[in-house]
């Protein structure tokens, strides 16, 4: 059976995970472990006065007080202008957000410990909060960070003339969207286990996390203990997204709390802390004005995109990662010649915003594709043309777009013709026409967008965060009977990488796959990584694993030249065996020689054994892009704005796909969470901050029931760049949906002159949408 | 989101379980399948000193034809109704709203008797059980009584049950083989808690007709008779002069000032009526 790059391998990983017998933090049991729970801010904004801590518990709790030593989190960024912000593990003098620490409190099991912070009184004097990322910036507005005198983390700009552009139009169409504020929702949330090893005198830590380095640094700036006295370890991760790929103020208390005590503590994030209290993601505004000629080619844009950035600045990407990079991607695939942007983000009294699968690609997507089918509108023609009259074309790649993006290779229209022609546009567009028995409306929408991955150094030197990728190491080790162990620091949290990783190194040693195993999650273990993040996983680590399985390959010719009496370039090795024509030799014959009858070794041989540390790094750093074109069918119940959707195509080039079985259920994973921020998923706050979606009963996730038979198609255009032409992929379903889906949702709406452009398209907002173009209230008597 | 602490107690009688929950010395609460009183207490929502574990009682699990009614013990799950494990007297209307009570993990322990003691206005019973002119039997230390249902339900999550008293069971009136009934849940999503609920059961054998309207603010609206919505009493078809203003009337007065809220509300009873009358 195939095992390399290429084939549909079962995942090596299935059989725990299957089995229910994966191992999370919260299933390691330390002796003498105490549980802690955080007292939490209940006001959004507020001056902290007298702690009362009954005497009791005294020895039981913590505040900023008693953190001495500890540094706040600074996550800063390079970019001109950006304004810092300190955020202490534990609340010093103000809070900034709903469940943000005030006190860790220690019990013998989470009631217990939850039952203390439950004792634990706190005077708060509550002030004005800042709630509305468009109000926070307008003169007057509270302040979260007085210091700053307004609310601002940075402005960028993309100042280009356009005016010229824009006087040849034939059409113009305004817009403003809005992307809801969610919560990423991974089945296990966050946790942290502690403790010091006193005999390695090392601090351990289990941590959820997806950078399990990066989470080391972070502690070492915070506690002021060095690097090689720290230990993060993430054991099986429940899916991350972007949400374990932050340092927590958790993590930095809980590892102050084991060295204090000596003992072991831990906390297991619940739901409503989740849901609450920690990082949030996709908030986005837009005003974008579009112009183009009457074919529907654009031949100028204007925007202007608001982030919701909440309170602290995240460690390592920083408030200011989504913003800047919607600046530099609103242009997506297409080709225009004029373009201003400018963007702000903005603190107010929220949680933290984080990075969550396709970053500000989502909200970008959103904004701009629904901005060509309003072209489309106004033009009266299908909105594929649009599209197909700006897309970048292969005879373009590799393409440097008015950003400076650089498209390293594919075929952007391909992708938008197999969609459009797997949907089967004229059979919906009669079945449309007809109408529906049920009253529902019809609407087809798709949406186009490509998706950097894997990008480096080059990318973020320019940003300046606290974290720069630079080349990915990888170690390979055969062991004296002829396996292969396989060191790397990314970290999956469910990408398979124990299957797609040890594809890659079969690829080059052919050994097989079963005895190949990935040592991952453990800083003491594997070489520093930045870790899994930026679909970069597949490009960084598995180059790095091909280039040291290759130097492998070459001291294991060397000891078979010796055994097969030829030169080592006249050597090969395919299937477990180096060959000399036609005589092999085994490679668990070379391993056993090596290590276990080094006496049969020829004096001269080459010292450096079976273990290689290799670097890698794509020929460019500037980023893979994979791309897809998404394409809805939706049935729209008018009279409850309901959404139902009926077919859902997705077209996807993702490169040379090492385990297309794999890319599958990533991009399947994907576009069920790009559903939820269509549909379903919202987190909304009240004028007083105070989130109002605490629990799964108001935080809407989307289920089995809802998810449509997603059907995908694969194209296959290598990067010219990376090792076997792969390109990152591991976001990409989560960013076209809602744009796919709101376009069909428009085009089911056309015939009310009704039109969405907020996310979630609830329900509620459908109908609110179809009330305004009536200019009514609603049905009421008439329903 | 754990609990604050509590004592629990495992009743083997309807009698042990008055008795506890009769004691003025400590708030106690009732658990039967514990489906929203788990996730209370884990919030610390509800912080009662003990709880009455009142699933062992085998009285609680009775199902019976009884006469012209079908006997059913508070504690008969929510999957034994949909799986068809009790006399089906309604023409399959308890089976049918039962399958679509939230998931079916849910379903497994969630009760019958639970649901509606708790008086979520957005749950299924508290809607249906009316509509099918569903009477509670309620029993005390020493006494029993009988009431309809929603006489039961004093307000949202308060019913009206005196200390130690306990929410038995239910009579459900057997409906004539002619009887129509319709049910229309809307929810954001399959197992979500209902944006809007209508059920309505006419039997013109009985001379019964009801209309609820359900997943208010409030508790459901019952009409018990067709008067104001059809301007007829129950005869063949009342539904066809069925006025809508009239029930748009109703969810005003009944505080749903948003116009868009009354809109779902009336859909959902429109399409239950239609439902009933096809």
């Amino acid at each position: 059976m195939e095992q390399g790059v290429g084939a549909r391998l079962l995942r090596k990983e299935d059989d725990r995970y299957l089995r229910g017998r994966g191992q999370y933090v919260a299933d390691i049991k330390l002796p003498g472990t105490r549980e802690v729970a955080f007292l939490r801010s209940p006001l959004a904004h507020a001056r902290i006065g007298d702690i009362d801590i009954p005497e009791d518990f005294a020895n039981r709790v913590f505040t900023a007080r008693d953190l001495k030593g500890v540094t706040p989190i600074r996550a800063v960024s390079a970019l001109p202008g950006f304004k810092p912000s300190d955020q202490p593990p534990l609340a010093e003098g103000k809070v900034r957000q709903v469940g943000e620490p005030i006190a860790m409190c220690l019990g013998d099991t989470r009631a217990e410990a939850e039952d203390v912070a439950a004792a634990v009184m706190v005077d708060f004097e509550e002030l004005p909060a800042v709630h509305d990322m468009l109000q926070a910036r307008r003169p007057g507005a509270a302040l979260v960070h007085e210091e700053w005198g307004d609310n601002v983390f940075l402005e960028t700009f993309v100042d280009d003339d356009i005016d010229a552009a824009a006087a040849k139009a034939a059409v113009k169409v305004t817009r403003e969207y809005r992307t809801a504020r969610q919560c990423m929702a991974p089945i296990e949330g966050r946790a942290v286990l502690a403790y010091w090893d006193s005999r390695m005198e090392v601090l351990t830590v289990y941590t959820s996390t997806q950078m399990p380095h990066i989470v080391r640094t972070g502690l070492s700036e915070c506690l002021g203990l060095s690097e090689e006295n720290i230990r993060v370890i993430p054991p099986d991760v429940g899916g991350g997204f972007g949400y374990k790929g932050i340092l927590l103020a958790e993590e930095v208390c809980l590892c102050w709390l084991a060295m204090q005590t000596g003992h072991p503590v831990r906390w297991i994030e619940d739901r409503r802390e989740h849901l609450t209290a920690s990082a949030n993601c996709r908030e986005h505004h837009y005003r974008i004005t579009a112009y183009a000629d009457s074919n529907g080619k654009l031949l100028a844009l204007d925007a202007e995109a608001t982030v919701d950035s909440g309170a602290y600045s995240a460690y390592p990407f920083s408030a200011c990662l989504e913003a800047a990079q919607v600046a530099s991607i609103l242009p997506g695939p297409y080709d225009f010649e004029a373009y201003r942007c400018r963007t702000y983000s903005v603190a107010t009294n929220k949680c933290p915003i984080l990075p969550f699968r396709g970053v500000a690609r989502t909200g970008v997507c959103f904004a701009m594709e629904l901005t060509l089918d309003a072209i489309a509108r106004e033009l009266g023609i299908e909105p594929a043309e649009v599209r197909l009259a700006n897309l970048v074309k292969p005879g373009q790649m590799p393409f440097d777009n008015i950003t400076k993006k650089h498209f390293d290779s594919g075929d952007y229209p391909e992708a938008l013709r197999r969609a459009v022609a797997a949907v089967d546009i004229p059979a919906w567009r009669k079945r449309q026409a007809e109408g529906e028995k049920d009253g529902r409306l019809i609407g087809i929408g798709m949406s186009i967008f490509c998706e950097q991955g894997a990008h480096g150094t080059s990318v973020y030197a320019g940003w300046g965060i606290p974290m720069v990728p630079g080349h990915e190491q990888a170690g390979v080790r055969m062991t004296p009977d002829g396996g292969l162990e396989i060191r790397v620091g990314v970290h999956s949290h469910g990408q398979s990488m124990e299957t797609t990783l040890a594809q890659v190194a079969h690829e080059v040693l052919g050994i097989d796959t079963a005895r190949i195993k990935i040592v991952h999650g453990d800083t003491g273990l594997t070489p520093y990584s930045t870790g899994t993040w930026g679909s970069r996983s597949m490009v960084m680590a598995g180059g790095g694993v091909a280039t040291a399985c290759e130097q492998l390959g070459d001291r294991i010719k060397a000891i078979a030249a010796h055994l097969l009496q030829a030169k080592p370039e006249d050597l090969r090795i395919a299937g477990g065996q180096v060959f000399s024509g036609d005589s092999s030799i085994a490679l668990n014959d070379i391993a056993r020689l090596w290590y276990r009858k080094p006496q049969d070794l020829p004096p001269d041989v080459d010292t450096s054994g079976l273990e290689v540390t290799a670097g890698y790094k794509p020929k460019r750093d500037s980023g893979t892009f994979s791309y897809a074109a998404h394409a809805a069918v939706i049935a729209l119940d008018p009279e409850l704005g309901d959404t139902e959707i009926l077919d859902y195509v997705i077209v996807e080039d993702g490169g040379v796909l090492v385990n297309p079985m794999v890319v599958d259920g990533q991009v399947h994973g994907g576009t069920v969470q790009g559903i939820g921020t269509a549909l379903y998923e919202e987190m909304p706050f009240d004028e007083s901050g105070q989130p109002l979606a605490s629990t799964l009963a108001d935080y809407i996730l989307p289920g089995a029931a809802e998810m449509p038979d997603i059907r995908i198609e694969h194209m296959e255009t290598p990067s010219p760049y990376t090792r076997f032409g792969v390109k990152g992929i591991g976001e990409s379903g989560a960013i076209g949906p809602p744009a796919a889906i709101a376009n069909a949702i428009n085009d089911a709406l056309r015939p009310l002159g009704a039109e969405v452009t907020d996310t979630p398209m609830t329900p509620r907002r459908v109908l609110e949408a179809i009330a305004k173009a009536k200019g009514t209230e609603g049905e009421g008597g008439q329903a | 989101m754990k609990p604050a602490p509590f004592e629990y107690a495992r009743a083997g009688s309807i009698k042990e379980a008055s008795e506890l929950l009769a004691r003025d010395d400590i708030t106690a609460r009732i658990l039967a399948g514990g489906q929203s009183l788990g996730p209370m207490l884990n919030l610390r929502l509800a912080q009662p000193d003990l709880l009455v574990d009142i699933t062992g009682i085998p009285d609680l699990v009775a199902a019976e034809r009884d006469g012209d009614s079908l006997y059913l013990g508070a504690c008969v799950s929510h999957a034994n109704v949909e799986d068809g494990r009790i006399p089906d007297v309604t023409n399959g209307a308890l089976a049918e709203v039962a399958r679509g009570i939230a998931y079916r993990a849910v379903r497994n322990r969630g009760t019958i008797g639970g649901s509606l003691a708790h008086c979520d206005p957005a749950a299924d019973w508290p809607c249906v059980l009316p509509a099918l002119g569903a009477r509670a039997v309620v029993q005390g230390a020493n006494d029993k009584r009988e009431v309809a249902v929603e006489e039961l339900m004093q307000a949202p999550f308060e019913p009206g049950l005196e200390p130690g008293e306990i929410l038995a069971g239910l009579r459900i009136p057997a409906m004539s083989p002619d009887a129509r009934w319709g049910y229309y849940k809307y929810c954001r999503k399959t197992g979500e808690f209902a944006e809007a609920i209508a059920a309505v059961a006419w039997d013109p054998a009985r001379g019964f007709a009801r209309i609820v309207i359900g997943a208010l603010d409030t508790l459901p609206i019952v009409l018990g008779d067709n008067e104001r919505l059809f301007g007829d009493t129950p005869e063949r078809k009342p539904f066809d002069t069925y006025r809508p203003e009239e029930a748009d009337r109703m969810l005003t007065d009944a505080g749903v000032r948003d116009p868009l809220k009354r809109q779902v509300h009336m859909v959902a009873l429109r399409r239950a009526l239609e439902f009933a009358s096809a």
